[in-house]
């Protein structure tokens, strides 16, 4: 209990002094969970849409296999994304290895399926009164596929704020691809993992609930941008 | 060639005809009625008319052109159409959002859009309320909304699937008011569905009789509620008084039916010996406590069965050796001192008869 409690001390004191390590740490992390989250959205909006609205032989299949891949396992990316950047792999010319972009790209990669099946699954959850009022009223396809997709649009938002959360909270593949490099791809969790091996549980705790309370400020803005 | 055309229209569900070899042609600025049970296929009908579903067989000509064959066309086509559901249902915005809506998929100038929209907002009564949230509407109001909707993009036809269906009476009347006043001042081309017999009869100046899937009859509501073709479309239009006889003499028109070995006397062009339905609106069935000379030909003495007081009136069923249903006004029954048991004169005029041709 007293760890606990001088965690929260300390947390209190590194958000309250605004601790220019911590800030920067929670900074990247923050920059890196929202870009692969917006890279995602930006796939899985068009592709929901497409396996959604389109009819095709496997449709079915695709969707549970879409739906096994939410559990997929952070390292099980993380070594899919090594193997393709490492130095002697398919795109190790880039030289990505071990820099923000590749660690954006492997929580991109980890969150699409959970994104992608949210999504598939808030647009079948819209009555299916909506695309037909939209159809008959003159829409075209397009304009009906975005009249259902904004009708979805809580539930979607919920799809954003799971990916987020698996992005942000995520430490395996962080570690693997990231290399916790000080100053240049060190995470919240990273961070807290190196500390805890280091035995200073108490920064490896206040840098958690920093973690939590992040993830409460982006909760609570998505919430609010639901409700408008 | 009529605005639009149905021509050996099929439609299939799971198997199941849904609608069988329908042929019909509505023309511009006429406005239509399509009356049948809850079933019948009135519904599956106009989603094919608005090309929301394709036939399973047949073609859909609109102005002239097959929509059945391309997407495009049926695009085209169907931003000519406005289609208000039976259910209808509005999108998550605003009232004047979900009015705007196919304004703005037609790339309407958003000035344009206002006028229109507060136009139609106007002709519904609704015009207060356009910044309110559209699912906070009651359910009259979101069908004014609809009719606001399909309305706005002056559509040359509109179709409606049962307007007033699930509203409270009081609702009923205001979206009526709205579909006349449509109907008298912007002169387009209207189909509407309805089980609501009178609503039909009040609003279109031909009507359909869709039973089963298959378009039993089509004609002029008069022609329709006075004359059905079958005993299927009597059922419907509400001659309860469906009685199974044989002409059994002639005298130019005047034919006497035998019914029950009862005579009744009755205006038809059939031949002795054919087998027909004596067809009598209870409406047309009059009670007197005795045998009172009338010009009336059918006179028959009966015992009153039942009494079933609907609203204003009172449905008597009266056992003449054939049972035979009227109406009365609760004050009539009441004046005549009718009560159950109580032996009645019935009597129905010649010219009140429509005869059909029995099957069996």
């Amino acid at each position: 209990m007293t760890e606990l409690w001088d965690a929260i001390v300390e947390a209190v004191r590194l958000i309250v002094s605004l601790d220019p390590e911590v800030m920067e740490i929670a900074r990247r992390s923050l920059a890196i969970s929202a870009t692969s989250c917006t890279i995602a959205i930006l796939i899985c909006l068009p592709l929901g849409s497409l396996i959604h609205f389109r009819r095709f032989p496997g449709k079915k299949l695709l969707i549970s296999v879409i739906q096994t891949l939410f559990s997929l396992p952070t390292v099980t990316v993380g070594i899919i994304v090594f193997v393709l950047f490492r130095r002697v792999g398919p795109l190790g010319e880039l030289g990505l290895l071990h820099t923000p972009v590749v660690m954006v790209i492997g929580q991109a990669m980890l969150i699409t399926p959970v994104m992608l099946g949210l999504i598939i699954s808030a647009l079948s959850g819209v009555d299916r009164a909506v695309s037909e009022t939209a159809t008959s009223l003159g829409a075209s396809r397009f304009q009906m596929m975005v009249v259902t997709v904004r009708e979805a649009r809580y539930a979607i938002m919920t799809a954003v704020i799971m990916g987020f959360g698996r992005a942000i909270s995520e430490v395996g593949l962080s570690m693997m691809i990231g290399g916790n490099i000080a100053g240049f791809t060190r995470t919240i969790t990273t961070a807290m993992l190196l500390e805890t091996s280091r035995g200073d549980i108490e920064l490896a705790m206040a840098l958690g609930i920093i973690l939590i309370l992040i993830a409460l400020v982006i909760n609570v803005a998505l919430n609010r941008l639901q409700q408008k | 060639m009529a605005l639009i055309e149905l021509a050996g229209l099929g439609q299939e569900y799971e198997g199941r005809h849904v609608l069988k070899d329908i042929n019909l042609g509505i023309d511009r600025g006429e406005v239509f009625a399509l009356i049948g049970p809850t079933g019948a296929g009135k519904t599956t009908l106009v989603r094919l008319l608005d090309l929301l579903d394709l036939p399973a067989s047949g073609r859909i000509y609109f102005d002239g052109v097959d929509v059945t064959l391309s997407r495009h066309h049926r695009l085209k086509a169907r931003r000519r159409m406005a289609y208000v559901q039976q259910k209808p249902i509005v999108f998550s915005m605003n009232v004047y959002g979900n009015v705007a809506c196919g304004l703005r998929w037609r790339h309407e100038k958003k000035e344009v859009i206002r006028h229109k929209v507060e136009s139609a907002l106007e002709m519904v009564g609704m015009a207060d309320c356009e910044n309110r949230d559209a699912k906070t509407l009651s359910g009259g109001e979101t069908q004014r909304v609809a009719i606001a909707r399909a309305l706005v993009t002056d559509p040359e036809v509109l179709l409606l699937d049962e307007p007033t269906a699930n509203l409270d009476p009081v609702s009923v009347s205001r979206v009526e008011e709205v579909l006349e006043q449509i109907i008298a001042e912007q002169k387009m081309t209207v189909l509407m569905a309805t089980h609501d017999m009178p609503q039909g009869q009040r609003l279109a100046g031909r009507v359909g009789v869709l039973i089963n899937g298959e378009m039993l009859q089509v004609g002029s509501p008069n022609e329709v509620f006075c004359s059905p073709k079958s005993r299927e479309v009597a059922e419907f239009v509400g001659v309860e008084n469906i009685l199974a006889g044989v002409i059994a003499e002639k005298d130019d028109d005047l034919v006497n039916i035998s019914v029950n070995g009862h005579v009744i006397q009755a205006i038809s062009d059939y031949a002795i010996g054919d087998k027909v339905h004596a067809l009598v609106r209870p409406e047309d069935v009059t009670f007197r406590l005795s045998k009172d000379p009338s010009s009336a030909r059918n006179v028959f003495e009966g015992e009153i069965g039942r009494m079933t007081p609907i609203g204003p009136l009172v449905r008597i069923e009266v056992d003449c050796g054939f049972p035979l249903l009227g109406v009365l006004t609760t004050r009539s029954a009441q004046e005549l001192e009718l009560t159950i048991g109580k032996y009645v004169y019935a009597s129905f005029k010649a010219t009140a008869i429509h005869i059909i041709k029995r099957r069996n």
